[in-house]
């Protein structure tokens, strides 16, 4: 329960704009079980095209489970449900007919964790495009990874040693090595879990910038437990707070003038 | 919580006494604890160093062969006396009149049966065969006298390798006066010679020691292997694979899992019986073929793989998987591109045990026939064939002297078979192990 037993947030109903004109994304009343614990009640939200939207709250609110929702990752949990309605660019994407693989090609994760392949740095930006058959030559696929590595910001580190593995890198590389791999088979949303989370404050100066550059191309969705990290690079913020969706808006307003107590009580660090 | 009497802090002092003093004791249990870790080792150590003395010490001999050198005349009146040259005359001459003869030649003193058969008896019954090839391959060769080396046989082997008692009484010994003597008076002549005992390579199974080898059951071994290996290694992991990544989590294959895991610890026996039952019963397979043998151990071997299998996948970290479907890698490209090369190091360590485990296994065989006499080397897995640690255990049962060194020198093979497939296994795992 929240801390000042405010129930307000049983009669549940998101402050806020949750809805935007454009969206890539658009969730309504989703809901998550895993097993017998509910772990997301009826949110719905938008995410527009070209957004950085920022998913905060309390450990445990529910925002990476969320997250996980759309691109389906949760289908590799076996005692997860997932009901309500996920449409990307309208396409309800849990509809039988939705292949989860191609589902996966249009939507990109960030892992919290840099996790790359123990393979060469090289190879793990080609794995992507190679099983999706983005390129069509050799020479395509070099210039695909190539400027994938550009994108991420990592290009001139590496560019002497793709064939290093990519597991050599530093965390921060490591974790914008993962980014150029998810950037590489060209997605229409990157979902970014927690991505600095393990990295320092240098790494992760370089990650935010890096974000900036991307949402030219690509909307962006990222669970942050960093405040100021939410706050430099999102236009929107999210607050989750057990499971629910308290309240979304425009970054700043989130941040300097809540509409809920759970979130001033949260941006403010009284509870989180 | 019950009444408690608030204590007071201890001084620094106090405190620190209090530590050291439990610190001696603390350290007299850690190095008593470390005692009888080194102490097991030290007995493991000398259990093995024993086992291996032994061996050697017993068995290093059979690798050499005491040869005789006679001068054999190729009488054509013996060996062909129509004068054809007709094969079939030729392969059924009396060749043994040959050697009876060179042997006379060499102790003309010696006459009456029993002598003679004793003088005979010095050089191996194989002689005949060998002399018979030679005939078969060259007959021109009949007519002319030649030296030839035979090996000797198993006792008059033993006697000069110094394993044969001649101390006490001729009566109670087996190595009598005369043969001493014929023994000594064929080295004095320069006619004996220890050689590299090549027949213990290249013959199969013999009633003579010294024409005996192991070819036959190192054959029927390595066939066995490679049967089992074909058929347990792709099937478990196989097997392993959609357990651990594919199968829906219910009850049925909770229940599969409990079986695989049991059918490790079966006695290996069962697995003959199932085998005989099965394979030579029901299928109607050859009896005593290695290829039966295979598919008894494959399915013997094949619990250890899934489960060593198994860990191995177990052990890939799922952050690698995440990276694979959250790029959108379907299932099985996630399982073929990344999980698998990660565990395969794991899963050939498992398996090369288990199959080193199924090489040393003699139970099982003994239900499929392969206990039998195998005198020809297999040519197929479909051929009658015997393996190492059958031969072992044959050799071991044998009456003659000779045989105990051969038994031991087959356990050197089947430890040098062992060391290579566990070589191989460190290789194998050092080859494919991610150096990242």
């Amino acid at each position: 329960m929240s801390v000042d037993g405010s129930t307000n947030i049983e009669r549940h109903e998101t402050l806020g704009v949750p809805f935007a004109d454009d969206p890539i994304f658009s969730v309504r009343d989703c809901n998550v079980y895993y097993g017998d614990t509910h772990a997301i009640k009826d949110v719905s939200l938008d995410i527009a095209r070209g957004e950085v939207i920022s998913l905060i709250g309390p450990s445990g609110c529910g925002k990476s489970t969320f997250l996980r929702c759309l691109n389906r990752m949760n289908d590799t949990i076996d005692s997860a449900r997932v009901s309500g309605e996920i449409r990307l660019d309208g396409e309800d994407i849990y509809a039988k007919k939705v292949d989860p693989v191609l589902l996966r090609a249009r939507v990109g994760m960030v892992f919290q964790k840099p996790n790359p392949f123990p393979k060469s740095i090289y190879e793990n930006v080609a794995y992507g495009p190679r099983i999706h058959g983005l390129s069509r030559s050799r020479a395509e696929l070099d210039d695909i990874v190539f400027s994938s590595l550009d994108r991420a910001g990592l290009y001139n580190e590496v560019k002497d040693r793709m064939d290093d593995p990519g597991t050599a890198l530093s965390g921060g590389q490591q974790q914008r090595l993962c980014i150029a791999r998810t950037i590489a088979v060209n997605p229409e949303v990157i979902l970014m879990d927690e991505p600095c989370s393990a990295l320092d404050p240098i790494a992760t100066a370089t990650i935010e910038d890096l974000m900036e550059e991307l949402t030219e191309h690509f909307s962006i969705a990222i669970v942050t437990h960093s405040m100021q990290q939410a706050a430099r690079v999102s236009q929107r913020t999210a607050y989750f707070h057990l499971g629910k969706l308290v309240e979304v808006g425009n970054t700043n307003k989130v941040f300097t003038n809540p509409l809920h107590r759970l979130t001033e009580d949260y941006v403010t660090g009284r509870i989180g | 919580m019950s009444e408690f009497k608030r204590q007071k802090l201890r001084s620094p002092a106090e405190n620190r006494a209090l530590v050291e003093a439990s610190l001696r004791s603390r350290y007299r249990r850690e190095r008593r604890f470390q005692g009888y870790g080194m102490a097991s080792v030290l007995a493991s150590v000398a259990f093995v160093l024993f086992f291996f003395v032994t061996i050697v010490s017993q068995g290093h001999s059979a690798f050499f062969q005491t040869y005789v050198k006679l001068d054999i005349a190729f009488d054509p009146a013996i060996i062909d006396p129509d004068g054809g040259r007709d094969p079939e005359a030729l392969s059924s001459a009396n060749y043994k009149k040959l050697v009876k003869q060179s042997l006379q030649n060499l102790f003309p003193d010696v006459s009456g049966r029993k002598e003679t058969r004793v003088l005979t008896g010095m050089v191996s019954s194989g002689a005949v065969y060998t002399l018979r090839e030679m005939v078969m391959d060259d007959p021109a060769i009949v007519g002319s006298t030649q030296a030839i080396w035979f090996p000797a046989d198993d006792e008059v082997d033993m006697f000069f390798k110094g394993r044969m008692d001649v101390t006490g009484p001729e009566k109670k010994r087996r190595f009598k006066d005369d043969q001493i003597g014929f023994a000594d008076a064929l080295q004095a002549q320069g006619r004996i010679e220890t050689r590299f005992n090549k027949i213990f390579f290249t013959a199969g199974d013999s009633r003579d020691p010294e024409m005996a080898g192991i070819r036959a059951a190192a054959t029927g071994s390595i066939f066995m292997l490679l049967v089992t290996v074909l058929i347990a290694f792709p099937l478990g992991v196989a097997a392993a694979i959609y357990l651990e990544e594919f199968a829906p989590k219910n009850r049925w294959v909770d229940i599969i899992e409990v079986n695989i895991n049991n059918l490790a610890a079966v006695p290996s026996i069962i697995y003959g019986l199932l085998g005989l039952a099965v394979f030579i019963n029901f299928f109607g397979l050859p009896r005593s073929a290695s290829f039966v043998g295979g598919l008894v151990l494959a399915l013997m071997t094949m619990p250890t793989v899934i489960i060593a299998s198994r860990s191995a996948i177990m052990a890939v970290p799922p952050s690698i998987r995440e990276a694979a479907l959250g790029l959108g890698a379907s299932r099985v490209q996630t399982v073929t591109d990344h999980v698998l090369p990660l565990a395969l190091p794991g899963m050939l360590t498992g398996a090369i045990l288990g199959l080193a485990r199924a090489l040393g296994e003699t139970a099982p065989l003994l239900m499929i026939g392969m206990v039998a006499f195998i005198v020809d080397v297999p040519q197929t897995p479909m051929d009658p064939s015997s393996a190492l640690p059958v031969q072992i255990y044959l050799w071991a049962d044998s009456p003659e002297r000779a045989f105990v060194e051969r038994t031991s020198a087959a356990i050197m093979v089947l430890l040098a078979f062992l060391l290579v497939m566990n070589a191989v296994a460190v290789w194998l795992r050092s080859r494919f192990e991610r150096r990242w």
